[in-house]
C-alpha cells in the first residue's frame, strides 16, 4: 500500500494538462461516521479515471459531494480552475458537470426528444418568454437530436421514454447529460444491469467522448473497468488505499486483499 | 373521510400522469365552444341559472389556479383557499363605503394574495409531499385564525361589500358588476384569460421545466435547473389566480367571512381538480361543474326532503364512488368507457 501511495504522490510529467475537475481532502462524516474520509481525486480532459470499490465504499458519497448534492464535511472540490466547494449542483451543473445517476432517473412519460430538449433548456431556460412554444424550441431541439445521435439513439427520438429497453434508458440518461454540453461527466454505474451487447455499446459510447469529456466513471464491471479506464482509484471504507494506471492496479497486493480477490 | 382518500390518491397519481403539453381532443375548438355556449347562455336561462353558471365559473378559475400547482408542478396544496380569501377580503376592504374601480381591485387583490404567496412559498417550497400538504395547510389556517381574531375583517361574521365595483372611463360607466349580466361577462372573461394564459404558460419554456420538476426534480437539478425559482413562481402565479377567484366571488356574494380561508375551501377545490381529473385543465373545469352542480343537488331540500342537511356525507360518498369507477377523473370517461367496451370484447370473443 505505502508502495502505491509514494509512487501515486510522485511529480507528474509536466506535458500532462491541468486537470480539469479536482478534490482535494475530501470528507464526508455522517452521524460520526466517516464516509468519505480524506479522498483526493483529479479527472482531466481526455481521460476517464474509473473508481472502484466495494458496496459501502463511499463512491456514491464521493460523486455525491463532487456534483453538489451533498455537501462536504471537510476539503475542496475545484472545477475548472474555480473553488466550487459551496456551489449548489444547478450551478456546478451549468458551468458543465454533467452526471448520471445509478438508478434510471429519466423523464419517463416524456418523448425521448423531449427528455434532451428538457435538460439542453438548461443552460438558455428564458422561462420568462412563455409566448415562446417549449415545442418549437429550434436550439433545444437541435442540441436534443445531437445528443441522441452521438448516444446511438436518433431512431427512438419519438418514443415514449418508459417504452425503451433498459439499455436504452441507460444510453438515453448519458444523452440528457451529453444535452447539457459537459466538459465533465460523472457516471455512477453507468453499465448496472446491462447485458453483453449493450456493454459493450456503452463502451463504445464512453470511449467516442473521452476526448472531449474528463470522464469519472463508478462502475463494478471490473472487466469492463480494466478495459476502458486510464486511471483507477480503488476506495474502501471511504478511504483511497491505491490510486494508478490499471496494469498497477491490478497487481497491487493490498488493491488484491482488499478488494479485487486472488482469484480475479 | 372523503377527502383524506383522496388526497392520498391524488398525491399517489400526480407522479405518474400524462404529459401535461399533450394534446386533448379536439385542441382549442372545445373550450373555445364552450365559452361561446356560455356567452349565449344568459339569452335562455332563468336568473338563478345564471347565478349558478357564475359561481361555477368563479371556481372553475380557482380550481384552475390550483391545476397549475398540483397538476403541472405537483405540489399539492391543501391550503389554497388562503388566497381565494385574501383576494376577497383585500376587495372588500379596498371598496370601503363608496366602492371602487375594477381596474384598481383587479391588481389589489392578485397582488394582496401573490404577495402572501411569496412569503409562504419561500419558506415552505424546500419541503415535499406530505409535509409540503402540511405546512400550506398550516400557513392557510395562520391566515384563517387571522382574520376569524381581528376586528378590522369583522371577525368571525365577516363583512359587507356595501358597493359593488365598477368599471369607468371619465363620467362614462362602463361596466357596473353590481348587475347581474355585467357580472356574468366579466366572471365568463375571466374564466377564459385564466384557462388561456395557463394554457399559454404550460407550453412554454417555463410550463416544461415546471412538469420536469413534478416528474423528477433531481434530475432537473442535476440538468442546472435551480428548481426553486420555478416553483415559487408557479405558487406565486397560481395564489395571484387564486386571488382574483376571490376577487369574483366576494362581488358576487356581496359579502365575505373566514371561511372562504378554511381548509374545507381548500379540501373543496382540490376534490373538484380529483374529481374532474388532474393534469387537465379541462378536468378542473368539469371538475368545479360538476362538483359545484352535485353540492347544489344534495343542498336542496325541495329534492331529497330532510336528507339535504346531511349534504357532506351524500357529497363525500358521490365522490367517493366516481373516484372509485373514474380514476382519471370525469376527463378521463371516454377512455375509461372504450377500455370497458374493449375488456367486454375480449372477454365475449375468447
Amino acid at each position: 500500500m505505502s508502495a502505491v501511495l509514494a509512487e501515486a504522490a510522485e511529480p507528474r510529467d509536466a506535458t500532462a494538462p491541468a486537470a480539469l475537475l479536482e478534490a482535494i481532502g475530501l470528507g464526508r462524516r455522517f452521524r460520526g461516521l466517516a464516509a468519505v474520509d480524506n479522498v483526493s481525486i483529479d479527472v482531466r480532459v481526455g481521460e476517464v479515471h474509473a473508481v472502484i470499490g466495494t458496496n459501502g465504499a463511499g463512491k456514491s458519497t464521493l460523486i455525491n459531494m463532487l456534483s453538489g448534492e451533498l455537501a462536504p464535511s471537510a476539503g475542496t472540490v475545484r472545477f475548472g480552475g474555480d473553488d466550487v466547494t459551496r456551489w449548489s449542483q444547478p450551478r456546478r451543473a451549468r458551468s458543465g458537470l454533467g452526471r448520471s445517476y445509478q438508478r434510471t432517473t429519466i423523464f419517463a412519460e416524456f418523448s425521448v426528444l423531449e427528455n434532451c430538449r428538457l435538460t439542453a433548456q438548461a443552460s438558455e431556460p428564458r422561462p420568462w418568454r412563455i409566448w415562446e412554444r417549449a415545442a418549437n424550441d429550434a436550439r433545444g431541439i437541435a442540441v436534443a437530436t445531437r445528443a441522441l445521435a452521438a448516444a446511438g439513439l436518433d431512431g427512438d427520438a419519438g418514443r415514449i421514454a418508459s417504452t425503451l429497453s433498459h439499455g436504452a434508458k441507460r444510453q438515453l440518461e448519458i444523452a440528457m447529460c451529453l444535452a447539457t454540453a459537459p466538459r465533465a461527466l460523472l457516471l455512477d454505474e453507468p453499465l448496472a444491469g446491462m447485458g453483453a451487447e449493450e456493454t459493450g455499446r456503452m463502451l463504445a459510447l464512453l470511449a467516442s467522448l473521452k476526448p472531449t469529456h474528463a470522464i469519472l466513471l463508478v462502475e463494478h464491471d471490473m472487466d469492463a473497468v480494466f478495459k476502458v479506464a486510464d486511471r483507477i482509484t480503488v476506495m474502501v471504507n471511504g478511504q483511497v488505499i491505491a490510486s494508478d494506471v490499471p496494469e498497477r492496479i491490478r497487481n497491487d497486493v493490498a488493491v488484491r486483499e482488499a478488494y479485487l480477490g486472488d482469484g480475479h | 373521510m372523503a377527502s383524506d382518500a383522496a388526497l392520498v390518491d391524488a398525491h399517489a397519481e400526480v407522479g405518474a400522469l400524462p404529459d401535461i403539453g399533450r394534446r386533448e381532443a379536439g385542441g382549442w375548438l372545445v373550450p373555445a365552444a364552450a365559452a361561446v355556449a356560455l356567452a349565449a347562455l344568459p339569452l335562455v336561462v332563468s336568473p338563478y341559472a345564471q347565478d349558478l353558471i357564475v359561481r361555477i365559473a368563479i371556481y372553475a378559475i380557482f380550481a384552475l389556479s390550483l391545476e397549475l400547482l398540483v397538476g403541472a408542478t405537483g405540489l399539492v396544496s391543501l391550503g389554497h383557499a388562503a388566497f381565494l380569501g385574501i383576494g376577497a377580503y383585500v376587495t372588500v376592504l379596498a371598496s370601503g363605503d363608496s366602492g371602487a374601480s375594477l381596474a384598481l381591485l383587479v391588481p389589489l387583490a392578485m397582488g394582496g394574495a401573490a404577495a402572501y404567496a411569496i412569503v409562504v412559498g419561500a419558506l415552505i417550497l424546500r419541503t415535499r409531499g406530505v409535509y409540503f400538504i402540511m405546512v400550506t395547510l398550516a400557513f392557510a389556517q395562520m391566515a384563517y385564525f387571522v382574520v376569524h381574531d381581528t376586528k378590522a375583517g369583522g371577525g368571525s361574521d365577516g363583512i359587507f361589500l356595501y358597493a359593488k365595483p365598477t368599471l369607468a372611463i371619465g363620467a362614462q360607466t362602463l361596466l357596473d358588476l353590481g348587475q347581474r349580466l355585467p357580472l356574468y361577462y366579466t366572471v365568463l372573461v375571466m374564466l377564459v384569460l385564466t384557462y388561456a394564459f395557463i394554457a399559454l404558460l404550460l407550453g412554454s419554456r417555463f410550463g416544461h421545466a415546471l412538469a420536469g420538476i413534478r416528474v423528477n426534480e433531481q434530475r432537473m437539478r442535476a440538468a442546472g435547473f435551480s428548481t426553486t425559482p420555478y416553483k415559487l413562481a408557479a405558487f406565486v402565479v397560481a395564489g395571484a389566480l387564486a386571488g382574483l377567484a376571490g376577487l369574483l366571488l366576494a362581488v358576487k356574494d356581496g359579502a365575505v367571512n373566514p371561511e372562504l380561508l378554511s381548509w374545507h375551501e381548500s379540501g373543496a377545490v382540490l376534490l373538484m381538480l380529483i374529481f374532474g381529473g388532474i393534469g387537465s385543465l379541462r378536468g378542473a373545469v368539469l371538475g368545479a361543474v360538476a362538483f359545484t352542480l352535485l353540492k347544489e343537488l344534495f343542498q336542496s331540500e325541495a329534492l331529497l326532503g330532510s336528507l339535504a342537511s346531511h349534504w357532506q356525507l351524500t357529497l363525500g360518498l358521490t365522490i367517493i364512488a366516481f373516484v372509485a369507477a373514474l380514476p382519471r377523473g370525469l376527463i378521463g370517461l371516454g377512455a375509461r368507457v372504450r377500455d370497458l367496451a374493449r375488456g367486454r370484447a375480449a372477454g365475449a370473443s375468447p
